[in-house]
């Protein structure tokens, strides 16, 4: 078994390392970098370009530089990012906690939802109930999560019932810790309800089909004959046999944590890494781009590991097969 | 007269890892040596596990094995380089026990039955065609049967279906595994009846791979009893009367009190 | 003797999805009585696994149990309620399933599996359960209990995973187990060492069996009358010596002359054509009014297409549905 997990850890190592080179390789051969902005500026002249350019080593063939900001990597260090003049890593933190919370609450609610309604639906399948709630996520599938937005923003906007965007209101600093909360959370219903609404369809779908087919497997007909009550069946037989495609989507979900809430955060104005790291791409500010995308791939990997160890301990046919190889 | 095949001193070996992650050798086959005469039928009998459809695939293959001998038609199929082999091979075919699983459910009969000649490159579609309805006329199936599905098709069907496929090739020895296993009785009857018919027409040897010792008895006209890769006893069908109680027993699929004869069930 | 199992005039049929009806079960009665062992022989499409499934109300959505009764001990399966059904099933009669690597569940060890079984029917606590779980394995694998016991099902061999099943099948104690087909996966000597297992369990707990199978050779020694269905219909029902070497309805003979048959010195009569039964098994889109094998008996007579045919009594509890002979 560790053997197994050692080989995971270590695509995992290799995969972050490949994806850190490709994003420094992108980012630094695409045109332009932080300082063209300024030389339209008249009283910045073309010495002091180079100069400043020089300081923060842009100057040095790519290879160096990706050298350097791999060993500072090592160390804690993800370089400095040009347009704040601080440590990356602190600036990344920051707006990846804002993102987490949104994406954290958004992913407990579907699972919450998709799991109870899929079960229902798997068992109802093909009845009248079943059908319409197909239909229900055929249409929230169709629809856009931008459309979704901009839909909720305008009603936000109309009715006065609910923030607009943004994270906090205005005066946040005085209030109290329970009105601070409430803050928050109020600010979080639209964005949240984005999220829930584009995800949530395909889950749920995903969660029928794998119940649904655990429903006709032949040892749930033989422990019927045992007389196993059904809701037993249900907890101890039939959701272990579906658990197999659910955790992989579990993994999933888990991966994409940073990334899944890019849109909604800049339409409704969510101060979450998302806005956070486009505007910096547009300014081509190098090290906050390439934190970024190596603070995502680390996610989607550590998602990836998840689902792969809660498979381990959860089939232990992966684990006899495992111990083969 | 030469024998069609002869085998000598086979041995197939699996390697395998136990639960424990320790390398294990499993010799499937160990050191077999048989022949068989053209036209006739050598009846290989045995426990699951005695090794005998590995050695089924050696002989048709699709395993490679450790060491020993398989002559064909008087050539040793080792000394054959590539071209030749691809001659040799098809004069040998396998017929599989579970029809569900050796035939594709979503082809139809005749897809299925000509695919053989189209993948030999050796004749056209059409001619493909026209072909695989002679095979199935010839296992007794109606020329109706080549647009169906092998989905829609019952066990005995199946097995007939894969039958011809295995004949449209010309095969001069057939190696039948458990090919009556997943049948009901009176079909096992009329599949066996079809083999019977074959032989004669068409003078094919067959290797009936098998734990029906009944069966065996009727079918073969040599008898080769395997156990745990071994054959531990071979020769004409009625050494079956001379076998050992225990041996017989553990091989008549019949009932726990009364194995001493075969015929426990009628004494017709 | 006490009947442990009345079947009365059952009819079972299956609905199709363009409106047909497939009737699989018509008119089938027998009884069973405490510690007997009662073969259903039969092909396929005769009904045997039908008639297994219905006898604990497990058939599949679209079929239905549309007329008869089922009385074990006395009571009516096919009328109880869904709560009395779910206490029946495994405590007073048992199944054990073809295909053993399918029906169980291949993430739970196989302890844990006879203990849900236990938990089912309640009264014991969870280390009780342990306990009594342990016993039955020790009674069904006679060594190696404690293996088994943690055992996941892939990493048994197919008569293991058959002996787990019966396992199953006993932990609660049930008066009779229902097999279907247990050993058609199984090679002859593991099939060998079910049967004397059940013969155990027969002899040690006097537990009644309905053993279904297609395969005739198995049933002497083993089995002590024998059922043959056809078509959904009971063919012959008799003690199995008299069914087997003296069979008296037409398929049966027909049935076992497809054997390959044994002169007295042992030796079989090689290379002779096996007499088959012509024709194919029927359709049972349509309940065809006379007798179901007449089209293709060889002692077919003008009134066999006419008349259904009743079960005659013949010497010896032995019945017939023949009009050869009058009921």
């Amino acid at each position: 078994m560790t053997r197994f997990l050692l080989r995971r850890i270590a695509h995992a190592v290799f995969l972050l390392f490949g994806v850190s080179v490709l994003a420094f390789f992108f980012t630094t051969f695409a045109p332009g970098n932080y300082f063209d902005d300024m030389r339209l500026n008249p009283q910045i002249s073309a010495e002091r370009l180079t100069a400043l350019r020089a300081d923060y080593q842009l100057d040095r063939p790519m290879v160096v530089r990706y050298l350097r900001w791999a060993r500072s990597v090592l160390h804690g260090d993800l370089g400095l990012s040009f347009a704040y003049n601080t440590a990356v890593g602190p600036l990344l933190w920051t707006r990846a906690r804002n993102t987490l919370l949104l994406t954290g609450t958004a992913t407990v609610l579907t699972w919450m939802l998709a799991l109870p309604l899929g079960v229902w639906s798997a068992e109802k399948l093909g009845r009248p109930a079943d059908v319409a709630l197909s239909w229900a996520t055929a249409v929230l599938l169709i629809i856009p999560d931008l459309t979704l937005a901009l839909g909720l923003l305008v009603l936000a906007v109309r009715s006065g019932w609910l923030p607009t965007g943004g994270l906090v209101s205005v005066g946040f600093g005085g209030f109290s810790a329970a009105h601070r909360v409430r803050d928050v959370a109020w600010h979080m219903v639209l964005p949240v309800t984005v999220l829930v609404a584009s995800a949530l369809p395909v889950l749920l779908r995903h969660v029928r089909a794998a119940v649904a087919e655990a429903l006709e497997a032949p040892f749930l007909r033989a422990a019927e004959g045992h007389g196993i009550s059904r809701g037993r069946l249900l907890y101890r037989y039939v959701l272990p046999a579906a658990a197999h495609p659910l955790i992989a989507l579990f993994g999933f979900s888990l991966g994409t944590l940073l990334s899944a809430s890019l849109l909604v955060e800049v339409v409704m104005s969510w101060p979450g890494l998302g806005p956070f790291l486009l505007e910096a791409i547009l300014a081509r500010d190098l090290y906050v781009v390439i934190g970024g995308v190596l603070l995502s791939t680390l996610f989607l990997v550590a998602g990836n590991f998840v689902a792969d160890l809660l498979l381990f301990w959860v089939d232990p046919r992966i684990r006899a097969e495992a111990s083969r190889r | 007269m030469e024998p069609i095949i002869r085998v000598e001193d086979l041995v197939k070996r699996h390697t395998r890892r136990g639960l424990w992650s320790r390398v294990a050798d499993f010799t499937a086959v160990n050191s077999i040596s048989f022949s068989i005469l053209p036209g006739t039928t050598l009846a290989l009998v045995g426990e699951s596990g005695s090794g005998k459809s590995s050695l089924a695939l050696c002989l048709a293959g699709l395993e490679r094995v450790a060491s020993g001998r398989i002559w064909f038609e008087g050539r040793d199929l080792a000394a054959l380089g590539e071209k030749e082999l691809r001659e040799v091979r098809p004069r040998i075919q396998l017929v599989f026990q579970d029809p569900a699983n050796s035939l594709n459910p979503r082809w139809t009969v005749e897809e299925i039955v000509a695919e053989p000649l189209l993948v030999q490159n050796r004749v056209s579609r059409r001619e493909g065609d026209a072909r695989a309805a002679q095979a199935l006329e010839r296992v007794g199936l109606a020329a109706e049967y080549l647009d169906r599905r092998a989905r829609d098709l019952s066990g005995g069907q199946r097995q007939r279906v894969a039958i011809a496929r295995a004949l449209i090739l010309e095969p001069k020895l057939l190696i039948l595994d458990e090919v009556l296993s997943a049948l009901d009785c009176s079909i096992q009857a009329q599949i066996a009846n079809l083999l019977v018919e074959m032989q004669r027409a068409y003078g094919l040897a067959y290797l009936f791979i098998t734990h029906d010792l009944r069966m065996a008895a009727h079918l073969a006209d040599e008898i080769a009893v395997m156990s745990e890769g071994k054959i531990v006893e071979q020769g004409a069908a009625k050494i079956l009367q001379g076998l050992r109680r225990s041996e017989m027993r553990s091989l008549v699929g019949a009932s726990p009190l009364k194995p001493e004869t075969l015929g426990e069930v009628s004494q017709r | 003797m006490r009947q442990i199992l009345e079947v009365r005039d059952l009819r079972v049929a299956y609905g199709q999805r363009d409106g047909g009806v497939w009737h699989a079960l018509n008119t089938v009665s027998f009884a069973v009585a405490a510690g007997e062992i009662l073969a259903v022989l039969g092909e396929s499409g005769s009904g045997k696994s039908t008639l297994a499934a219905s006898l604990l109300r497990l058939l599949p959505g679209n079929g239905r149990i549309t007329r008869g009764e089922i009385l074990l001990k006395g009571a009516d399966v096919v009328r109880m309620s869904a709560v009395q059904l779910r206490q029946v099933r495994g405590s007073g009669v048992a199944i054990v399933f073809q295909e053993p690597s399918l029906a169980l569940h291949p993430t739970i060890r196989i302890g844990m599996q006879i203990c849900e079984v236990l938990r089912a029917h309640g009264g014991l606590n969870k280390r009780e359960r342990s306990v009594r779980a342990r016993d039955i394995l020790a009674k069904v694998f006679l060594n190696d209990a404690e293996r088994i016991f943690s055992s996941y099902p892939h990493e048994l061999s197919g008569g293991q995973q058959q002996r787990a099943l019966i396992a199953q099948a006993i932990a609660c104690k049930p008066a009779l187990i229902v097999a279907d087909e247990p050993t058609a996966s199984l090679d002859s000597s593991t099939q060998r060492e079910i049967l004397t297992l059940f013969l155990s369990l027969r002899d040690e707990l006097g537990i009644a069996f309905v053993f279904i199978t297609h395969n005739p050779a198995l049933l002497s020694g083993f089995a002590d009358r024998v059922l043959v269905l056809y078509a959904g219909k009971v063919a012959e029902v008799g003690p199995t010596h008299a069914v087997l070497s003296s069979p008296q309805h037409p398929y049966t003979q027909a049935l076992l002359r497809c054997l390959p048959q044994v002169d007295g010195g042992g030796a079989v009569r090689r290379n002779a054509l096996l007499p088959v039964i012509g024709g194919a098994a029927p359709s049972l889109a349509v309940l065809s009014r006379g007798c179901v094998f007449e089209p293709r008996c060889e002692d077919r007579m003008e009134i066999c297409q006419i008349r259904d045919p009743a079960a005659a009594m013949l010497a010896n509890r032995h019945e017939v549905a023949c009009l050869k002979f009058p009921a």
